[in-house]
């Protein structure tokens, strides 16, 4: 089967010409391997016995009781995986498909640093080296997660330029690739990039809404009425939602970082940003009226890039998908509200569809059970959030 | 009818008699001012300016060329001051900006390639625009008449390198290393072939660039290709003046030099 390469408009290459034969392999090597059984047996094994999928589908009753959510609320647990996020599922998968094709070196960007941690432990794995690019405010901010790429053999390149986030992260990494494109694969982290990588993350993510779709329906006997997840570049969003696109009755919700609100900075690229091209791709985008691209802001650095997976862009233009947002605020008393009520730590990335959840409760409940993916676990999170809350460890 | 952008650069290339200098200027830095100076300097030794409009996310670009972009971005350079100072280079060699794809479409590829031919902009490199993706653009830029510059690399197949030379006008940028502006290249048997290659692909001229940062290098070049291109070694040159006039004084040096080792 031929590999997406456009979603409507959106997605295309847009790099430098020294990567479009590597872009080009990754093609040939995806349409061959996603279909071969050595390869799919190999990776089938590991998502059960070394990430534990399936994760659990939970009933969130404490908090669908507290936010009047009659018909239920569901968690489909991607925070339970190894490594503590959904990003393992496309780490593992991308680092089976780079030794297959003789790369010796693996590269990749991260914001939160749970891609970063899931790339070094999919490399580690197999025996790869790995560097991963990460802005020093990320670092900052994510210093646990920066400690844990080490301890586990990879090399952490702290990025200064721009705002030292997400973004400038994903441009040097891109600039290594280049550099090193020969020997090297380079592991996006989100539905973002060119192609062939939107396609391939989307399709490594689809498992999450494969199994919470089998789940919902055993579980409660019918589909949810919505389903919402948070949206970065929008790879837990993709995952889960691809479960239920032909599910025209379920509403699909992505929610993006609002940041400090509506006259403040933030990410929300779908509803505030206008086409164009960052990191290869033509899709929503935080931009200038001179196309310069703008600096995104989230609490949560995993949603704080100025652009968006080209296929979120498509499915918001069809209307298949609605995008909201949810602010750093609205955020960070989710993550507290779902710490104190279901013993649960989200993300800080995950908190804002919990925010939605709680705060868009109304409209969500009409239409049936709500099924949210909660996408990580918050661990990586507790020294900032527990400044931005007041919550410390002196006695 | 004036003669289209790709017509102008294709004379420069007859009448040059030797291998073309094509040194690079970024718009903007460090200041309007001083880059409008710095291109009228270079123009005196020069055969074709690439003068860069700065972008935020410079892929193509190392640490020399993305650090002078965001301080002429910081400065506040906008695309239309760029565009003014090729039109003040009217009189000289032609002039082929170098900007990303996203400043091209945010205003629209046709009005964009519009207001560049209004400056007399012969050309335009795009480097995050590979020919399989160019359709549009191309057309716009035919119908502005300014050449769309393709860019081959060593990681280009046969097959491509043909599909370039296809569609290509004015000139092919061939990019002499696998990586990023700044780095260092080698003239060694490796770039040899790759020259070689591009040429029996591409009908119209192979400039050499990427890399390149001393005029016995560009010297080595220059017996390979049609011309060369500086760019991060000029930026390195202003960077380290002292001052303005040094600055000026360096870049009018630095010119002089290339330009006497390319035609001795």
């Amino acid at each position: 089967m031929s590999v997406n390469m456009r979603f409507g408009p959106y997605g295309g290459r847009y790099v430098p010409e020294t990567v479009i034969g590597a872009l080009d392999e990754l093609t040939e090597a995806y349409e061959r391997y996603r279909e071969d059984p050595d390869y799919l047996s190999e990776l089938g094994v590991l998502l059960g016995h070394y990430v534990g999928r399936p994760t659990p589908l939970y009933r969130a009753r404490r908090l669908e009781e507290a936010w009047g959510i009659d018909d239920g609320l569901w968690f489909k647990r991607e925070d339970l995986c190894h490594t503590g996020a959904h990003k393992i599922n496309n780490a593992l998968g991308q680092v089976l498909l780079a030794k297959r094709m003789g790369k010796q070196r693996i590269i990749a960007e991260t914001g939160a640093g749970q891609h970063g941690v899931a790339t070094a432990t999919a490399s580690a794995l197999v025996g790869l080296g790995c560097r991963v690019y990460m802005g020093r405010t990320d670092m900052q901010r994510q210093r646990l997660n920066v400690i844990r790429m080490r301890m586990l053999g990879a090399e952490v390149h702290p990025v200064d330029s721009g705002s030292g986030t997400l973004k400038d992260a994903t441009s040097e990494a891109i600039r290594d690739w280049v550099t090193n494109v020969d020997t090297t694969h380079y592991i996006i982290g989100s539905a973002v990039g060119p192609a062939p990588y939107p396609e391939i993350v989307a399709d490594l993510q689809s498992v999450i809404g494969i199994e919470s779709r089998a789940q919902m329906l055993a579980e409660t006997g019918r589909l949810p009425g919505s389903v919402v997840a948070c949206v970065g570049g929008g790879s837990n969003a993709i995952g889960i939602f691809r479960g239920f696109l032909d599910d025209a009755d379920v509403a699909l919700v992505g929610v993006e970082a609002g940041g400090e609100g509506p006259s403040g900075r933030h990410g929300a690229s779908l509803a505030q940003g206008r086409p164009g091209v960052l990191h290869g791709s033509y899709s929503y985008l935080l931009q200038d009226p001179d196309g310069q691209v703008a600096e995104a802001h989230s609490v949560s650095a995993g949603l704080d890039y100025p652009g968006v997976g080209p296929e979120h862009s498509h499915l918001r233009d069809i209307g298949r998908v609605s995008y909201v947002n949810a602010t750093d605020e609205a955020a960070l008393s989710a993550f507290l509200e779902c710490s104190r009520m279901e013993g649960l730590i989200p993300a800080l990335e995950t908190a804002h569809a919990l925010a939605h959840v709680r705060d868009g409760a109304a409209t969500l409940r009409a239409a049936g059970p709500v099924l949210v993916c909660l996408s990580g676990r918050g661990d990586k999170d507790v020294d900032q959030a527990g400044a931005a809350l007041g919550i410390d460890a002196s006695a | 009818m004036p003669e289209s952008g790709a017509e102008r650069l294709e004379q420069v290339f007859r009448d040059a008699g030797g291998p073309l200098f094509v040194p690079y200027v970024m718009g903007g830095y460090p200041d309007i001012d001083a880059s409008r100076r710095h291109a009228q300097i270079l123009a005196k030794h020069a055969d074709i300016i690439e003068l860069g409009i700065p972008f935020s996310d410079p892929l193509a670009d190392g640490p020399t060329i993305q650090a002078a972009g965001q301080a002429a971005l910081d400065a506040g350079t906008r695309p239309s001051d760029v565009l003014d100072i090729a039109g003040e280079l009217r009189d000289g060699p032609p002039v082929v900006v170098m900007t990303y794809f996203n400043t091209v479409i945010a205003q629209g590829a046709r009005e964009f390639l519009g207001a560049a031919a209004d400056k007399g902009v012969a050309g335009i490199i795009i480097p995050d625009l590979p020919v399989d993706e160019a359709a549009e653009v191309r057309d716009a830029a035919r119908a502005a008449g300014v050449a769309l510059i393709a860019l081959a690399a060593p990681t280009t197949d046969d097959a491509r390198m043909a599909e370039i030379g296809e569609s290509a006008e004015g000139f092919v940028y061939l990019v002499a290393v696998t990586g990023v502006t700044g780095g260092e290249m080698t003239m060694d048997d490796r770039l040899r072939a790759l020259v070689d290659r591009a040429r029996r692909h591409i009908p119209v001229p192979v400039v050499v660039g990427f890399g390149v940062r001393t005029p016995d290098q560009a010297e080595q070049i220059g017996e390979l290709a049609d011309g060369v291109v500086i760019a991060s070694e000029i930026i390195r040159r202003i960077r380290d003046a002292p001052d303005a006039d040094s600055a000026d004084a360096a870049v009018d040096d630095f010119g002089a030099g290339v330009a006497g080792a390319l035609r001795p």
